[in-house]
């Protein structure tokens, strides 16, 4: 009669054991399925629903879930002309996505109130919100939306999941 | 009823209260005095058959006196013509024109919007609000002497302005080789100097 053998190995559970930095792991489930708040404000709008239509279909890149609650998306897209009138709504939205969150703001208008050099347009998001990408464009095609997005994902592959959310936590307190 | 013979009515009817009456290029324009607007575009409505009230709109003659004046475009749908009543508005500070928005239901909003970015006051109206920008906001966008780029204000928590960086212009280029950023200086803000040197040191 054989001994058992002393060294447990089952094929089935080695082949799917990976190792990794928990950091990288969660980032690799965040980038990989961000779900858009769809700010959608003018023509860029547009080009959004575009994007996550069948010909450009965003949801190739995890990305096609769009959440009109801010409390379940990830990433908000400000496609389109920040009005005055608007910005604090849409800073108020922002303020109720749970973290983490991202922001791309898409096209010339969302990033720098574009042609409208007026006594009624906000100059750029990022003068309420932190943006993490910018998309030129007037409106940017969908392509430029999924690159922006693929860029947003490069970013967030390089971040400290957990270190950063920390920090945040520890300087709100 | 053709335009002409509206006019001949009204100036028939109104004789005092009608100042000029010119026709350009087939449009009739009637300037009349500004407390008998209500009874005239009540005769235009009932007798001449102007059931649609198509625009109102307001001028801004910066420096003249009286400086605003109010512009009112009727249409008849029956017999497809068109009138303009025009009637200036005295007093700079606070302009005040009567409201005919129990004539026209559409000049509700007309009459708002007139409000809301020249700053008459129409009396009768029965919602007289802001339109476009928000309560609270204390300028009227419009006049001549209010700055394309816009004046701060903050109104906590409704809305906050700030003025937009115009670099001289809305749509300014410069002409030179440099790159698009030298070309087209958008990303100046207001103050800088229009020379791109600056620029063209970073290009």
């Amino acid at each position: 009669m054989s001994q058992p053998s002393p060294v447990a190995y089952d094929s089935k559970i080695e082949g799917n054991v990976i190792f990794t930095r928990v950091d990288a792991a969660i980032n690799w489930m965040r980038s990989n399925s961000l779900w858009p708040m769809p700010m959608g404000l003018a023509c860029c709008a547009i080009e959004l629903m575009a994007a996550s239509s069948s010909r450009y279909d965003i949801s190739r890149f995890g990305a096609e879930v769009m959440r009109f609650s801010p409390r379940q998306s990830d990433v908000m897209i400000v496609a389109g002309t920040v009005t005055y009138k608007m910005a604090l709504a849409v800073k108020r939205i922002w303020d109720q996505m749970p973290e983490p969150k991202w922001c791309i703001a898409m096209g010339a208008c969302a990033s720098s109130g574009g042609m409208y050099r007026s006594y009624a347009v906000l100059q750029g998001i990022d003068h309420l919100l932190p943006v993490d990408v910018y998309i030129s464009g007037c409106p940017p095609r969908p392509e430029a939306l999924l690159d922006g997005l693929m860029k947003l994902q490069k970013k967030i592959m390089g971040e400290h999941a957990l270190e950063d959310q920390k920090r945040s936590l520890v300087d709100a307190l | 009823m053709t335009a002409q013979d509206s006019v001949t009515r009204l100036q028939e009817r109104f004789a005092n209260s009608i100042l000029k009456a010119g026709e350009f290029r087939g449009e009739n324009s009637l300037s009349i005095k500004i407390e008998s607007v209500r009874e005239i575009a009540r005769f235009c409505r009932d007798e001449l058959g102007f059931d649609y009230l198509l625009d109102i709109s307001s001028l801004d003659h910066f420096g003249g006196d009286p400086r605003f004046e109010m512009v009112y475009e009727l249409y008849s749908m029956a017999d497809g013509v068109h009138l303009r009543l025009k009637a200036v508005v005295p007093g700079e500070d606070n302009p005040v024109a009567p409201s005919v928005s129990d004539l026209w239901p559409t000049a509700d909003w007309h009459e708002r919007e007139v409000f809301d970015m020249m700053g008459i006051r129409f009396e009768g109206h029965p919602d007289l609000r802001r339109i476009l920008m928000w309560e609270g906001y204390p300028f009227y966008p419009l006049r001549k002497d209010f700055p394309l780029e816009g004046k701060p204000s903050d109104v906590p928590e409704v809305a906050f302005t700030e003025a937009a960086p115009l670099a001289g212009g809305p749509f300014v280029t410069i002409p030179t080789d440099g790159i698009t950023e030298v070309r087209e200086p958008r990303a100046r803000r207001a103050g800088d100097p229009l020379s791109p040197d600056k620029f063209l040191a970073e290009s």
